[in-house]
């Protein structure tokens, strides 16, 4: 299934794997999308791991309370337009200190091909600091595995975090294939 | 105490159904969802083990499948109403995909919006929230109109989960004086995670 050994990945989603593996996340809730496609299938692949398919982001919120009510740790991967469907949502997390991690895949930004993308994806962080949510960005492969490791670390400790994986770093993998 | 059925309606009382519900609950680990079931949860007798949802309507059933997905070993019932289930849907297509054996779901369905003033919800114009369950592929789903559906549906969370469990419960559609347990969300989710020896 993988196609390279852990530790000595050379793609950014295996790093950011590795970074949830670490973690021991064990609920993944996604609404796919084709940046987080080889993430979600490490994820599927993983039998400590729980891939759990939403029909919108906002359940992914009560997903993960639920999986820390029950001594589990979630990560949800969502595309920036999701974000959007998430704001109410996170009332929940805030009210009750629950951590919460979103990996968000980036669009609306670089090298954006559909305009209707582009509202929501402008104000994809904006959207999430409205909420106090933190957030970091990656712009850099080689960033992107500690990136997600930090944002980890810090909403197990009581925040709420978000990685906002910039579409010039997807959009660059996709273009060379 | 108990208030019957008038003339020829159908509907239960929602204290006495959650009561039922309750009943010897045993290590059952409860969601309710913003509203009326919150406070029917809190009239039933506050315990440790029941989550309430203030807000995020809509999320009670997944927050369900969360713990459900997280504590394999024990019975988790979510008993929402009819308006915060409609929020949400889509979770029970999610929850088809998943089928959590150990999940139940029970909707207490009186066709109102009861805290803003009793308007009228989809169910009341014919929207089967049994029928979405089951196009959703949940195994279990029953439509609870009188007592003894009612005690069935109560016996069957007592038993080992084998398949996830979706009840509509009619219930009239009446306000019980409220009874409001702690608003405080921290408090609701650490006491909770202590009562699971997690903290």
């Amino acid at each position: 299934m993988t196609k390279s050994a852990p530790g000595t990945s050379s793609d950014w989603r295996d790093d950011i794997f590795a970074a949830l593996q670490a973690a021991d996340i064990r609920q993944v809730g996604y609404v796919p999308d084709a940046g987080h496609s080889r993430l979600i299938e490490r994820c599927q692949a993983d039998p400590q791991m729980r891939a759990v398919p939403l029909t919108s982001e906002e359940e992914g919120i009560g997903l993960a309370a639920g999986a820390w009510l029950g001594g589990q740790r979630a990560a949800l991967l969502m595309q920036s337009s999701g974000v959007g469907n998430c704001v109410n949502l996170l009332s929940l997390a805030k009210s009750c200190r629950f951590p919460l991690v979103l990996l968000v895949t980036m669009r609306g930004e670089w090298g954006e091909f559909n305009p209707w993308q582009v509202p929501m994806g402008t104000k994809t962080q904006a959207a999430l600091e409205l909420m106090d949510v933190l957030v970091y960005r990656v712009e850099r492969a080689e960033e992107a595995g500690e990136t997600v490791a930090a944002a980890l670390d810090i909403a197990f400790n009581g925040s709420l975090a978000a990685v906002l994986l910039s579409q010039r770093l997807i959009g660059a993998k996709r273009w060379v294939k | 105490m108990t208030r019957a059925a008038q003339g020829n309606d159908p509907r239960l009382d929602r204290r006495e159904a959650m009561r039922a519900l309750l009943e010897g609950r045993g290590d059952m680990l409860l969601v309710t969802g913003l509203g009326s079931t919150t406070w029917d949860a809190a009239a039933a007798g506050d315990d440790d083990r029941n989550f309430y949802l203030w807000g995020a309507m809509g999320a009670a059933a997944m927050v369900g499948l969360g713990l459900a997905v997280a504590q394999p070993a024990r019975r988790v019932l979510v008993v929402t109403g009819d308006g915060e289930m409609l929020m949400g849907l889509g979770a029970l297509a999610t929850i088809g995909v998943q089928q959590p054996p150990n999940l139940a779901l029970a909707v207490f369905d009186n066709g109102r919006y009861a805290e803003t003033g009793m308007q009228a919800s989809h169910t009341d114009q014919g929207v089967s929230l049994c029928g979405v369950a089951r196009s959703c592929g949940i195994a279990g789903v029953y439509d609870v109109t009188d007592q003894q559906a009612l005690a069935d549906f109560a016996r069957l969370l007592r038993s080992p989960g084998d398949r996830t469990l979706f009840a509509r419960i009619a219930i009239q559609a009446d306000e019980p004086p409220r009874v409001l347990p702690s608003r405080d969300g921290v408090l609701l989710k650490n006491r909770f995670r202590r009562a699971l020896g997690i903290e």
